[in-house]
This record gives C-alpha cells, structure tokens and sequence, in this order.
C-alpha cells in the first residue's frame, strides 16, 4: 500500500512551530505543485489548520524519512523542527486520516469543523489535478467513516464549552429560541460571546444593559439587539425569558426579593439564569424558586467537562469502527494493484 | 371457501388482533427505552412506524368486533381497555408530530402495551351481540369518555416528562435523557392542551350520559363528578396563575390515578349490577 502521510500536530508541536510550517489557501495550488516535483510523488493532498499541517501522497516515497521529506518540501529547517515530525505509512496512514476526519485527532476531541477543512483540502487538489485513483478514494472513503463515526458513536455529542452548554440548556427549557426574549446584564467579553452564541441559534429579542450605556448600545448593535439603561433593567424583567449577567458588581444584584414578586405574573413560564459573573451577580437562593432555573460558571464548566470526558470514553468505539474500514480500503487496494501489476508485465519489453 | 374464510378472519380478528398491537407497543418501548438510556441514536420512523402498525391492529380489531356485535365495541372489561389504549395511541399519533412530542412514545408505548396485556388477561373477551336497538346517547357517552381518558392518559404522560426534566434542571446535572426530551416548555404546553382537550370530551361524555334515558347509576355518576371537578379544578387553577407547574403536573398523573381506579370501580359495579 503506497500510500504516505507526512505531518504535524497540536499533539507535539506547539503554535509556534505550527505556524512557521501552515500553509495559507492561497498558497496551496503552488504548495501542490511543489510537492508532486517531489520525486516518487504520484499523488498528493494538502491539509493545512490551525492545529495540523499534514502532506497526503500516494507513490514511491515510503523510504522517505520524515525529516527528509520535510526538508525536500520547505528547503530549510532548524535543528530542532525534526521531533515534532511524524511519518506515517500504509494502514497507519489510513487510519490516521480516518481518525483525523472523525475529529479524534483533534484538540477538543469530536469537533466538526475538521471534518469541513479535510473536505476543503480535498476538493482544491482535485481541482488542481493532484489526486488520482488512490487519493481520491481515500479521502471519499474518508468522509463516509467520518459521517459513520459521529452518528454511530457519541464522540461529537455534547456540548464543551461553557457558551454552547448555556445555549444547549436553554434550547432543552424552551424549544426554539425565536420567541425567547434575552437580557445581557454586563457588556464585556462573555456577554458578548453568550450574546453571539444566543444569536447564531435563532434569537431575535436580545436587550443589552451595561453601566455604561454606550458600550451596551454597541452590543446591542453587534448583535441586532436594543440597549437598556442600567437603571431600567428591572422594569423588562417580567416578560424575560433569559437573563445572562456578567456584571462586575461587588454583591448579588438579582436576588429573590426582587425576582419572586415578578413571578406571580409569569405563569408558566420558565425563566432560565445564566450568571457567569465572579462574584456572582445572582442570588443562589433564586435557583429555590419555583420555574426559575439558575447556571453559574461552575455548574456549566461541570456540564462542558462531562460532555468532554464521555466524548473521550467514544474513542474506543470510534476505533473499532474505523479498523473494520481501514481493512476495507486495505483490501480495495490491493485487489485494485493488481490489473496495474498485470498491465507493467504487459509493458516490459520481452526478455 | 368464503364461510371458512370469513370463519378463520374473525377467529384472527379477535385477540389475536390485540396480542399483535401489543407486541408491537413493547417492541416500540422497547427500543425507544434502549436508544434513550443507553444514548444511542433513534430512528423515530421505526418507533413510529411500529406504534402505527399497534394501532391499525387495534383499529381492525374494533372495527371487526363493532361490526359483531352491531355497536361501538365497549360491551365488556377487555373492550373497555383495547378502547381506552386506542384512544391514547390515536390521541398521541395526531398530537406527537404536531408539537415535537415524538419522545412522548418513549412513556406512552409501555403504557399502550400494558393496558392491551391487562385486557388480554381478562377472561370475558367474547363478542356480545347487541340484543335491542342501539341508544346513541349511550354509544356518545361511553366513545366521548374513554377518549377523555385517552386524553388525560397523555396529559398524565407529558405531567411525569415534565417533572422529570424539572427535576433535572433543579439539580443542575441534567443526564443525557434530558437532552433527548422534549423542552420542558412545550411539554407544559401540551400538558394543558391535553388537559383542556381531556376535560372538553370528558364533559360531552357526562352530558351526554344523562341523555342516555335508562335508571342511572348514580355511584358511576358520583364517581365521574369527582373526576370532572377535579380536573375542572387544575384548569381553574392553572386560569388563575394559582397553581405551580409542577403541581399542575403532578395533578395531571394523580388524578388520571384516581380515573383508572374508577375503571374497577364501573367494572366491579356492572358485575354487582349489569346495565345491558
């Protein structure tokens, strides 16, 4: 099986390094073609991220040491760039690419967008004519076990971070959030990014107060929403369905004094807190009360920690799944060598 | 040919029709309550296509056995349950899809499957010919309140969902069952539809039970009072903003309780003294 993979990796090198070797998208049609004038390079695939910058060829270049290859591709390396290379053959490489698709490979294990940049990767060197047969069905094949992987296994459920988990919950308290009326309380960066995270999922209704009106009013602008004064936020509270608060206020300033009487008015509604502030900004005593539901940032960093560590027990169903398909390919290839072995007889002059 | 046909068709037309239905039901419970707890991926065409197949078994069922004994089939304790799963399940097919309840199949296919088992149970399944001209009213009463029943069956359902999921909110763990039922916001709101839907029919059933015309048994009617004041009660509340949610959901599971004991209660009334 000659087929090869040449890397690095979050896994062994640190920004820095990744960096010096990333190679932009703009630069990959030339990168391409620079690595097909390797010698021995029949075939060949670029993916390059933030976390990885991995070199896919097909062709005699297995007694290539990692080292070398690098050094053919980038001409010119320091004395200490040669650890964090890997070099990966055969099966090895197809099953790492397969890992690498599925999102095991990546620093927050599961994630999905890698799966976006392998396709990206892909569908330029098809475009630049640097893939064939093998490649091709690589990477096609790739694909599908990463499809297989996420929807067979539990890898990439869940949510990891403390925004998304926030969202998750309130999706879960009230279905779509198109209708749900948002209060950011505070304008600094994780309001900002709650405020971002509530947007992407559909929310239309989001009220931005800050003490400084003018940074609420860009907020609000950022994010479609209106501006409140400080001074008024209470008065919007009994129609509210979330409230976030990142203030950086010295006490509890929604406390249940404030909130039980503005229940009464609410029927059923549910009214979801999300209090991200240190130290807090809401009372812990309102989580008692009746269809109110307050997350602080330890319940939610809890919550993206579990999500983690069951991701991380999938693994290992991921893996089973993945060396059944590796075999699959194994077995593609060789039956698929055969005819081209057939044909190079046909073409050797006779003896 | 066509009498051994017709012969064989009613004999497959009887329990077995149920016994089907109820293979069906716990297979759907079955394998939702796998998928569920083990956090495995749900095809919700088979849950659904396996609780569709248990209420066309059923659907035949009563079709056939109406068609016998030429009025709607509630002659005896068995026809009294089949009806009553049928009404859940036809109740759930219609709203489920409507409101994103297909998890509500996770709850309401074991109590499908147990309410046809307990019918299977009951010795006295053979079909009882009508013997005098059907009364309408009667025909009203009893379809009108074991759809009620149906109803609130539902609304009992969506009530324990409920607290389920308050539950797990409040302990700010919640497990990946939480994620995989409905949003605790439309399980309220189908909650009180079902309430409100359970109480309309309910009170055409009980109307409509006094139009009936024969000596009324006024311990059935007593008991049906009961029944109907107290989820007039929960809706009067729920109007009035003077009830928690969580009781409102509790209510729903203890008074629908209190109307399945009311099922014995007919039962052991008609043996002591039979209306037809």
């Amino acid at each position: 099986m000659n087929i090869s993979c040449f890397g690095l990796s979050h896994q062994t090198a640190s920004v820095e390094i990744r960096e010096r070797f990333a190679v932009a998208d703009s630069a990959l049609p030339e990168a391409l073609r620079r690595l097909r004038a390797i010698e021995g390079v029949e075939e060949a695939l670029i993916v390059s991220t933030c976390n990885r910058t991995e070199f896919y060829v097909a062709g005699g270049v297995a007694q290539l040491s990692p080292a070398r290859f690098f050094q053919e591709f980038y001409k010119g390396l320091r004395s200490d760039d040669e650890p964090h290379f890997f070099g990966l053959w055969a099966e090895g490489c197809v099953h790492h690419l397969f890992r690498v698709v599925s999102g095991m490979e990546s620093m927050v294990v599961g994630e999905t967008e890698i799966f976006g940049q392998v396709k990206r990767a892909y569908e330029v060197a098809v475009h630049e004519k640097a893939t064939g047969r093998r490649l091709n069905k690589l990477f096609q094949k790739s694909f599908h076990v990463g499809k297989q992987v996420r929807s067979s296994t539990a890898v990439g459920r869940g949510s990891i971070s403390v925004g998304s988990v926030a969202v998750d919950l309130a999706e879960q308290i009230f279905g779509k959030l198109e209708g749900c009326k948002i209060m950011v309380l505070g304008a600094g960066d994780t309001s900002e990014k709650m405020a971002r995270s509530f947007k992407a999922r559909g929310a239309r209704q989001i009220f931005v107060s800050n003490r400084s009106f003018d940074r609420a009013r860009v907020l609000a602008q950022e994010t479609g929403g209106r501006a409140i004064r400080f001074e008024d936020w209470e008065k919007e509270f009994a129609d509210l369905d979330i409230l976030v608060t990142s203030t950086s206020a010295p006490h509890a300033i929604v406390t249940v004094e404030k909130i039980a009487p503005v229940l009464r008015y609410r029927g059923d509604r549910p009214l979801f807190m999300i209090d991200v502030a240190v130290p807090r900004d809401i009372d812990p005593d309102v989580h008692r009360l009746e269809g109110v539901y307050v997350y602080d940032l330890d319940a939610l960093q809890s919550m993206a920690e579990r999500s983690m560590e069951a991701r991380k027990q999938e693994v290992a169903g991921g893996d089973r799944l993945i060396a059944k398909h590796v075999i699959e390919f194994q077995n593609w290839l060789e039956k698929s060598a055969k005819p081209m072995i057939g044909q190079v007889a046909l073409e050797l002059p006779p003896s | 040919m066509h009498l051994d046909f017709t012969a064989s068709f009613i004999f497959v037309a009887d329990r077995s029709w149920i016994w089907l239905a109820a293979y069906c039901f716990v297979l759907a419970s079955a394998y939702s309550g796998y998928t569920l707890f083990a956090g495995k991926f749900m095809a919700p065409r088979l849950t659904f296509g396996l609780v569709a197949a248990g209420f066309v078994c059923q659907t035949i069922f009563l079709a056939v056995r109406g068609h016998e004994v030429g009025r709607c089939p509630i002659t005896n304790f068995f026809e009294l349950l089949t009806f009553l799963s049928w009404s859940m399940i036809l109740i759930y097919l219609v709203i489920g899809s409507s409101y994103r309840l297909s998890l509500l199949g996770v709850f309401t296919t074991p109590f499908a499957g147990v309410l046809s088992i307990w019918a299977l149970l009951q010795p006295e399944s053979e079909a009882v010919p009508v013997k005098h001209p059907v009364n309408p009213w009667l025909e009203a009463h009893t379809s009108f309140s074991i759809v009620a029943c149906g109803a609130f069956a539902l609304a009992g359902l969506a009530g324990l969902m409920y607290l389920i999921q308050e539950r797990q909110l409040k302990t700010r763990r919640p497990s990946s069952v939480f994620f995989r039922l409905p949003p605790i916001r439309t399980l309220v709101v189908a909650n009180s539809r079902l309430l409100w839907l359970g109480f309309g029919l309910f009170t055409i059933g009980l109307a409509t039970g006094f139009m009936i015309g024969q000596d009324v048994d006024w311990r059935k009617v007593a008991w049906s009072l009961v029944v109907w004041a107290l989820y007039g009660g929960i809706l009067l509340a729920r109007i009035r903003r003077s009830m928690a949610t969580r009781w409102v959901a509790t209510l729903s599971i203890i008074v629908f309780g209190l109307l399945l004991s009311m099922f014995w209660g007919i039962r052991f009334i008609s043996e002591v003294s039979p209306v037809r």
